[in-house]
Order: structure tokens, then sequence, then C-alpha cells
């Protein structure tokens, strides 16, 4: 099969959800015999392509039109579907982050594929994805032809260097008549601290900090001294006390970091789905009976309050 | 104006799942079924928009077995109009709701279709998407504000994205999907719920709707994530950060 990855950027820079993408697609050309190539969607991006063809990529499509300035759903999958098709792909890929699980179903639709989404696993019979906030893996298959395939970004390595591959610039074929969504504005949530999904650390607040300005006082002290991360459970998102994005769970991000720390989070099944996987787990608790406990290598029973300000002094003695 | 909302049935995200041991689905033994959280959330979106305008048609859909009146009724008792309900004993894909989601939509003429970013069973979302794409329609998925114009010919919707929130204009009708701090739904008061069994709630056969029902994608089984080991609990802070450090090398 001839993988096409969509190689998703912010504003003209790469992210590890491009690299994770195309070594997915690697994988999946390589098991079903095919070549792997990407496509970089935007007004002015050959740069950007360029940057990706060292990634051992057979072709690295430029796709470029005025309407891909900015990212909206119906004007990429036109863009998308229309390489693919004239291309001879038989496989699209992109990383299940918000953009990839809101574009790849209509690219789905225009090629008329079967979609597996936030697959976990390639095998030879077909896909694993969870299901029901991680309580079941499932093993699947698409039965269509062509395929549409998005990935969970945790469940793969990024591409490595290799091969430089070719660089073709396309002018993207799109009927913009058809439009039907405008960019307006983005807010970005600025941070100096590592990416959520990509940090090898992540401290995680949940309702026990009990307002945002604890957040603040008492986490983010550890956040910094640890180079960490900052999410936090859905209680602590809807309340108000940190931004949307840093919602981690089911229906929020999935990290899986080389350590979690949970500090005041019960472990709801919905939290658990989206940090379970990361290698080593810490829960700071009250309540020894919170379920946190049942997945958390190393726990510990006490105020929050106490303990985080004295795990900050520790890890910053532990640096000196 | 007429605002069509797609709700599904799901099993209570507080219930404990597991799956069966034959791994052909889940064991639904006690197992309590709801709402989808998000529809919940996309109904509530509806009837919002209706009280601000002083009037609206907000018209229930849903694909699954004849138990799925249950949730319908749950919606009607929350304020929607009426409700259809596609029967289908077997499990409906995700596709196929999409299909069967866009025959109904062409023969009902909404201005706004509202569903959920995501069922919490199948955790495909992907709905949404493909049956604004096969209507040739404008998306807002992940919304977390909607802003209906004056003259209801597009609206602004804030999404939750990576990284921050981003506003997107759709022409209308389009499809606007829910998130979770779109708003808190309410709940179905008693008078309400006695008027719900009043209400109109359609039942069509899949086979009826016309719509192609072929599989594209298989389930082949279901197996049980991998189990993790709790570890142990620590006495100290002091404790837990030489661990990190000495033991499990992470810090
Ligand atoms: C459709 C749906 C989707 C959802 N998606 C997500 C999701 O993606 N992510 C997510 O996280 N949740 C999600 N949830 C919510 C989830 O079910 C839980 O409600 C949520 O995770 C609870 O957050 P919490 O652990 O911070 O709060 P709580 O469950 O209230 O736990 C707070 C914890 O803090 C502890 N605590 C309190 N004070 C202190 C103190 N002083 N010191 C130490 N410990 C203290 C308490 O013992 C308790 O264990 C979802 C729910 C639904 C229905
Ligand atoms: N069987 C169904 N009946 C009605 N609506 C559905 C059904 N399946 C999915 N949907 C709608 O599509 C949304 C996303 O679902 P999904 O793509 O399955 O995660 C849900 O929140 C519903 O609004």
């Amino acid at each position: 099969m001839n993988v096409l990855v969509f190689a998703e950027h912010q504003h003209k820079k790469f992210s590890k959800l491009a690299l994770v993408a195309v070594r997915a697609g690697q994988i999946l050309a390589e098991k079903t015999g095919g070549t792997c190539s990407a496509a970089v969607l935007g007004n002015d991006v050959e740069g950007l392509a360029k940057e990706l063809a060292e990634y051992g990529l057979k072709t690295v499509y430029a796709v470029e039109h005025a309407a891909l300035e900015h990212y909206t759903a119906d004007a990429h999958a036109q863009a998308l579907a229309n390489l693919a098709r004239d291309k001879g792909f038989t496989a699209v890929v992109a990383a299940a982050s918000v953009v990839g699980k809101d574009l790849m179903p209509r690219v789905a639709v225009r090629l008329g594929a079967g979609i597996a989404c936030d697959i976990t696993g390639i095998s030879d019979s077909g896909f694993e994805r969870p299901m029901y906030a991680g309580n079941a893996i499932a093993t699947i298959s698409i039965e269509t032809p062509n395929k549409v395939v998005t990935v969970r970004p945790t469940a793969f390595d990024a591409a490595a260097k290799g091969a430089a591959g070719a660089v073709e610039k396309i002018a993207a074929s799109i009927d913009t008549n058809a439009l039907r969504m405008k960019f307006i504005s983005f807010n970005e949530t600025k941070s100096d601290r590592p990416v959520l999904t990509e940090a090898r650390i992540v401290v995680s607040g949940g309702r026990g900090l009990k307002n945002g300005e604890n957040f603040t006082t008492v986490l983010e002290p550890l956040v910094d001294a640890m180079g960490a991360a900052m999410g936090a459970s859905r209680a602590a998102v809807d309340a108000g006390f940190v931004p949307n994005d840093l919602q981690v769970g089911q229906t929020g991000k999935v990290v899986a970091p080389e350590l979690y720390v949970a500090v005041g989070i019960s472990g709801a099944i919905q939290h658990l789905a989206g940090m379970k996987d990361s290698k080593v787990i810490v829960a700071i608790n009250k309540d020894e009976e919170a379920p946190i406990f049942q997945v958390a290598d190393y726990g510990l029973v006490a105020d929050l309050f106490k303990a985080v300000p004295e795990m900050k002094d520790a890890v910053e003695k532990l640096k000196h | 104006m007429k605002i069509l909302v797609a709700a599904k049935r799901v099993p209570d995200p507080n219930a404990t799942i597991k799956v069966r041991p034959d791994g052909t689905g889940i064991a639904t033994e006690n197992v309590k079924y709801v709402v989808n959280p998000f529809c919940e959330i996309a109904i509530e979106e509806a009837l919002r928009i209706k009280e601000k305008q002083g009037g609206a048609e907000v018209v229930l859909v849903s694909v699954g077995g004849k138990v799925a009146q249950e949730q319908l009724r749950t919606g009607l008792a929350m304020g929607a109009d009426r409700a259809v309900l596609v029967v289908s004993e077997t499990e409906v894909e995700p596709a196929v709701v999409a299909r069967v989601l866009v025959k109904l939509i062409e023969g009902e003429k909404p201005d706004l279709v509202l569903m959920g970013k995501q069922s919490i069973d199948d955790d495909s979302n992907v709905v949404g998407q493909m049956a604004a794409e096969m209507l040739g329609w404008g998306q807002a998925t992940n919304a977390s504000e909607v802003k209906l114009a004056g003259d209801k010919q597009s609206a602004v919707v804030t999404r939750e994205v990576d990284g921050g929130l981003e506003d997107v204009e759709i022409k209308l009708p389009g499809i606007v999907t829910t998130d979770l701090r779109l708003n808190e739904p309410r709940y179905a008061s008693l008078p309400g719920i006695m008027k719900a069994r009043k209400k109109e709630l359609k039942e069509i056969p899949l086979a009826e709707v016309g719509v192609d029902t072929t599989a594209t994608v298989k389930i082949h089984k279901l197996a049980p994530p991998p189990a993790r080991q709790a570890g142990k609990k620590v006495g100290s802070v002091q404790e837990l950060v030489d661990m990190l450090h000495s033991e499990a090398k992470v810090i």
C-alpha cells in the first residue's frame, strides 16, 4: 500500500506530531510492501517540505493554496483527498491530534475509505485501538480498498532521519466556491513550559488543589523545579483553575511521559485513559482509597499543601 | 429555526466496563445506559438557542436499538420537541450512522445540526465530520461557545484546539460538535418528564432509510487492556524523591 502522511504543522513549525505520523506511515508501508510519502499543506510551505524530506520519505509534497493559509477542515480535506487520488495513494495517515481528528473523517468520506481512529498498534491483521475509555482494546480492520488512519501520538516513536526524498511543489486543487468555513482567530495559551504531549515529565493537578491560585502558588513551583509540563483533570479545567487544553484523559490529551505526577486527582477511569501508559506514575492524595493509587508506582498518602512544597525543595536540593 | 441534535445511547460513564471473556464485546449485564454526555451538552445548547431566539424546533435523532427510546425520552423531557429513532438491533458503525443522519438531515432541512464530539463507548470522534463532508457543509468541532449571526446565515464558534482556543466561522446550515465546556446540561423536570410522554417519537427501521449499510470497518475482537500493577506506598516526600532518583531514575 502506498501511504500518504498528512504532516501537521503549527504556523509553519513541525511538532512531534508530524514525525510520529511519518513513523506510523512508514510502518504501515513496510508491512504492506509499499512506499511512504508525506504532504505539507499551507501557503508557502516548500521550506517545511524540505525539512521533512530528510526523514526517509519517498516524496514530500508541498501542497500550496491561498485557502490553506490557515487550517480549515473543508479546504484541507479537498486538497489532501485530491492529492491522494491524483497520485494514487491508497492509505492516508495522520496523527490523532485535534486537527487530525477534525480533518481525516472528511478525507475518508472523499476517498470512500473506512477510517481507523486513534490507533495504538499496527499488526498483520489490522489495527489496534482503545475503546470505552481504554477499558477495551479492539482489533479492527478496514474493509474498503482505500484506508484512512489516525494514530495516537504516544503509541509511536518519532521518525528518524534517513535517506533524503524528493520535494514536489503542488498547486492544490480546491473548489473555493464550495468552502463554507473561515478561520477567524487563534487565542494561544502562552506558556514557557514544555508541550504537555511531548514532555519527559508531566505534573498534573486536580480538584484537590481547590482553586486556580493554588495551581499558581503551590503546584507550579514544583512543575518548574522538575522542568515538567503541567496537566490537569477535567474537574480542575471545568472549575476554571487552568486552561482547557491542559485536560488529560479520555476526552482530553493522552500523555505517556517517563514520569507522571498526579496531585489531588482521584483517578477516575476517564483520567486514567489519558495517562496510564506513562512509564512511572506517582500519586499524591490524602485519601488512601483513591483509585489513582491502583495504577501508581509510588503513592504518597499526604496533604498536598504540605507535600508539594516539600517535594519542590527536595527536587531542588537534588539538583545541587 | 430548526435545530437537529444527534444523540446516542451509551453505557453510563461511571459504570465499570469489562470485556467479555470470549472477546466478542463488553459485558452489558447490570450496566446502566444514559445519553452520551457530549450529546446531552448538544441538546442543552439547542434548548438554549431556542430559548434565546424565543422559539425554534428542536428535533432529536438517534440510531440504535428500540431501547434507545429511553434516551430520546430523556432528551424530550429536557425540552426537545420531537424525536426520530432509526432502529437497528445490531450495532451500527459510525460511518453508517453518518449516512443515516445525512438522510434524515436532507429530509428535515434543519438550519443547524448539533452533535457530540465523541461517543464515550466507541471513542471515534468522526460522525459529525463525516456527515458534514457528505453534505458539503462546514463544521466546527470541539465547540466551547456558539454565537449565531443575527440573520442565522452563519455562526462563529470557539473551539477547544491544541494549544488554545480557535474561532471559526461556518455558514449555516452547518454542523457543530460539542466539547465539555460548552454548557452544563439541565436535568429534566417532573413536568418535563410528564410532557415528554406525549411528544412524538417516530421509529424508522434502518432498512427503510435507504442507505448503504456495508461495513467499512470490522471489529474482530476486544481484549482487556494490559493491567498495571499498583506499586508501593512511600512514607515521606524525601523517600519519594530518593526513589524517583535512585530506583526509578526518572529525576
Ligand atoms: C464524558 C466525560 C468525559 C470525561 N473526560 C475526562 C477527561 O478527559 N479527563 C479527566 O480527568 N476527567 C474526565 N472526566 C471526569 C472524571 O470522571 C472525573 O470526574 C474527574 O477526572 C475528577 O477530577 P479530580 O480527580 O480532579 O477530582 P475528584 O474526583 O474530586 O478528586 C479530587 C481528589 O483530590 C484529593 N484531595 C483533596 N484535597 C486534597 C489535599 N489537600 N491533599 C491531597 N489530596 C487531596 C481527594 O482525595 C480526591 O481524590 C470525564 C467525565 C465524563 C462524564
Ligand atoms: N448511533 C448514534 N445515534 C445518534 N447519534 C450518534 C450515533 N453515533 C454517533 N452519533 C453522534 O455523533 C457524535 C460523535 O460520535 P462518534 O463519532 O461515534 O464518536 C455523537 O456524540 C452523536 O452526536
